[in-house]
């Protein structure tokens, strides 16, 4: 069945059971995302998609909310702005995005202000090295949910790592703070391959990056097989 | 070592196993009745006898403020650090006691013999500075220095209809008689009792204002053969202590709604989800449900089960109980879809407010055409308002809808001390804040709406002239971004900036910009959150600013 809306002002005949997310896209419209992929269950929760749906009080996820008949929906209005603009400011003054360049480029479409927040609590945490495949730094985790989705549910069932702390603490984590091997990690690395800032990444890219040659991180690999072994 | 002995645990435990993931909060529970904090080992031997998976059981370990993983006593005092408690001392309460054991606040003394630490709001405004003992399982309350007397609930009001057998300890079976509006309901067909609910016009009292009849319609023709009506007794909005009340004074009232409910709409399970900090009601309540057992009201056809939050201001919100009953840390889901088809276990549910369906009775037996005498045509019926702060005289009222703020004070004495009147916040933390122009505003959803106030969760919270507001918003801030759980980023985030900016705003020494900021903080948790926790977290500031826009500026003093 088609159903008729309009979306900036447009009338559009789309396909029943599309999010708001599907038809902005197909529009060509550029409606930001942030947790939302492809591979895992979309949770609504970075809101960076909201867009405005009269009649709604609140902002609506268009990544979740599906498109409806006679719906007027508004994917930049002011209200929008200030919030995607606003979330983009809580972030930069929370972690480190340096690596997050999907965020830099909605950092710059929204020009945002670097120190919009000033004197704001930071989430710092020390680089966790715990495994030979990947390294977790947790400075740059902006809690997406990706990374637990993945190892849950949405595809691996190894429930290796979950959440610690509540509210502004959170913080991605294994039982008891317990390293990568000793949890049920099996090193699938999807994880790795669904973090959108940098924040779990291939331990060879990482040493690469603290200026580590290649060889020397194969014999560092080696090494660890030999003893390993014993 | 002691903490490490797995025995006793295993018994403890037994009776979840067969829940699975639902039963971890209770298993939870069980544990840290024996230990004090839940050690490593212990978690592993929940999860693994439970089957789930270790990550998953510290997240949720880690959620709840009332699981520690730390070393901590079995014998806790918690001093309530909120808005009613604050105006009353609580911080000096707090500061003597702990200089009375050597301890700072949330410290444990080496022996593990005690912890002291600050809480949120324990419900138990009128009885400010509150105190909440938890002594080897055996959990007490009291106000400041009688830490271990329980007061007497103070109930007042022109009516007592759903407080008619509150304020002299709690009501036997015996007492409250037998359940004739269940008797009544079940000689009805469950959809007439449906249509006689929405013709009462009963919106819930938990503070969202959902028409209840709706509810129970959804619910009731939703498909499916299991259902679930579910007590949100997870009372835990600041100023708000009208459901503990109802609940040890009364607790069949609830249990009578309850049962109403199950055959409205098909349900064979019921569950009650009282806030952890409540703990002293479970016993009571347990003992009336055995009471009710034995009448013949709860049976193999519709039985109800006691779940025990932990903690946690975000599990009163629906969805997040039900993750809670699930045994998960209490994340809010979106919605839709909604609890009446999809809710606890993703069968559909229709979940009330402890207020709420004390008015079930009520509108059953009278009948709504009676029931809608009392209160006015758009708000009808009999309305429980929690009084605080600087009043002479705090307490539960009881009164019709309608009545204005100038009578509502006037019934609780005026101003305590003979001292003008500042302000009142409306519906808790999350509510607002009115002034003396609003002392005639009529107490009903449509003339506060109108006013621009909440009529939230029934709170009226009093400040007198003298009282310095930036330190109530201050407490406010802190309060939200303890709770947040941090699952959408503007609450998560806009919660802790809220609270920093507000922390400056109380020294005095804004910096520049700050207003705005506030503001972009405010709407944008406002408009953007993902459930009513971070969609309401800025409305009392927000409200504020308007009232006083001289406290946020730059040279505010």
């Amino acid at each position: 069945m088609a159903i008729t809306l309009v979306m900036d002002g447009k009338e559009l005949t789309v396909e029943d059971g599309k999010t708001l997310l599907d038809v902005a896209r197909e529009m060509g419209k550029d409606v930001p995302t942030i947790c939302y992929h492809d591979a895992t269950t979309a949770n609504g929760l970075c809101r960076m998609c909201v867009v405005e749906v009269e009649g709604q009080r609140a902002l609506q996820p268009a990544c979740v909310v599906q498109a409806g008949a006679g719906m007027k929906v508004h994917t930049r209005s002011e209200k929008v702005i200030r919030a995607r603009k606003t979330i983009l400011e809580m972030l930069d003054s929370t972690m480190d995005l340096s690596e997050a360049d999907e965020i830099q480029t909605m950092m710059k479409d929204y020009n945002t202000d670097a120190n919009r927040f000033p004197d704001a609590e930071r989430r710092e945490s020390e680089i966790k090295d715990d495994n030979p495949m990947y390294i977790r730094d947790y400075s740059k985790c902006l809690l997406c949910w990706r990374c637990v989705q993945v190892c849950a549910e949405d595809a691996q069932y190894t429930y290796a790592i979950n959440f610690e702390g509540r509210g502004f603490e959170t913080q991605i984590g294994t039982f008891f703070d317990k390293t990568i091997p000793e949890t049920t990690c099996v090193l699938c690395g999807q994880c790795v391959a669904v973090c959108p800032t940098g924040a779990l990444k291939p331990r060879r890219e990482y040493l690469l990056q603290q200026g580590m040659s290649p060889q020397e991180i194969s014999v560092l690999n080696t090494g660890r097989k030999k003893r390993k072994a014993r | 070592m002691a903490d490490h002995n797995l025995t006793p645990l295993k018994p403890a435990i037994e009776s979840y196993i067969p829940m699975g993931r639902s039963g971890l909060l209770p298993a939870l529970h069980a544990a840290q009745k024996i230990y004090g904090w839940i050690p490593e080992p212990v978690a592993a031997e929940i999860a693994r006898s439970l089957r789930v998976p270790l990550a998953d059981a510290h997240g949720v370990i880690e959620f709840y403020s009332l699981f520690y993983n730390e070393p901590t006593s079995r014998h806790v005092i918690r001093v309530c650090a909120d808005v009613a408690c604050a105006l009353k001392g609580a911080d000096r309460a707090l500061n003597q006691l702990c200089s009375q054991h050597g301890l700072r606040p949330g410290q444990t003394t080496g022996d593990l013999s005690l912890t002291i630490e600050p809480s949120p709001c324990l419900g138990l405004c009128e009885h400010a500075p509150a105190v909440w003992t938890m002594d080897n399982g055996q959990s007490t309350i009291g106000d400041g220095t009688k830490a271990d007397t329980q007061p007497a609930s103070m109930v007042y009001g022109p009516i007592r209809m759903l407080t008619a057998n509150c304020g002299n300890g709690t009501t036997s079976l015996e007492k409250y008689g037998e359940y004739d509006a269940l008797k009544k309901a079940l000689a009805m067909k469950p959809e007439d009792v449906v249509a006689e609910v929405k013709a009462s016009g009963l919106v819930g009292r938990g503070g969202a204002a959902f028409p209840t009849g709706v509810k129970w319609e959804g619910a009731a023709k939703a498909a499916g053969g299991e259902k679930y009506v579910i007590c949100n007794a997870d009372e835990s909005e600041p100023g708000t202590f009208k459901d503990r009340i109802l609940l040890l004074d009364d607790p069949h009232r609830t249990i009578e709604g309850m049962c109403i409910a199950a055959h409205a709409i098909g349900a064979t399970k019921g569950y009650i989800y009282i806030r952890g900090e409540y703990l002293y009601i479970v016993p009571v309540f347990e003992d009336a449900l055995n009471e009710a057992r034995s009448a013949g009201y709860l049976n193999e056809q519709f039985d109800i089960e006691i779940r025990v939050g932990a903690g946690a201001y975000i599990c009163g919100e629906e969805t997040a109980l039900f993750e809670s009953i699930e045994g998960k840390r209490g994340f809010p889901r979106i919605k839709p879809p909604f609890p009446t088809t999809h809710g606890v276990f993703g069968k559909p549910t229709v979940i009330n407010n402890v207020e709420s369906l004390c008015n079930i009775p009520l509108i059953i037996g009278l009948g709504s055409a009676e029931y809608r005498k009392i209160g006015t045509e758009k708000s009808p019926g009999p309305k429980l308002f929690c009084v605080s702060g600087d009043v002479t005289k705090p307490g539960l009222y009881e009164v019709p809808f309608g009545v204005t703020l100038r009578e509502l004070l006037e019934m609780a004495g005026g101003v305590a001390n003979d001292k003008k009147l500042k302000s009142v916040l409306f519906g808790g933390a999350a509510g607002a804040f009115a002034a003396s122009e609003h002392l005639d505003a009529k107490m009903t959803f449509e003339d506060l709406r109108a006013a621009g106030l909440p009529l939230g969760s029934g709170v009226v919270m009093v400040f007198d002239e003298t009282r310095d507001m930036r330190q109530v918003l201050q407490s406010l801030g802190h309060f939200f971004a303890h709770e947040s759980c941090g699952k959408c980023y503007p609450c998560q985030m806009g919660a802790q900036r809220q609270m920093e900016i507000l922390d400056r705003v109380a020294t005095g020494k804004p910096l520049e910009g700050d207003l705005i900021r506030l503001q972009d903080v405010g709407w944008t948790m406002t408009d953007a959150s993902l459930c009513g926790l971070g969609q309401t977290a800025a409305s009392a500031v927000l409200s504020a600013m308007k009232l006083w826009p001289e406290l946020f500026a730059e040279s505010g003093k």
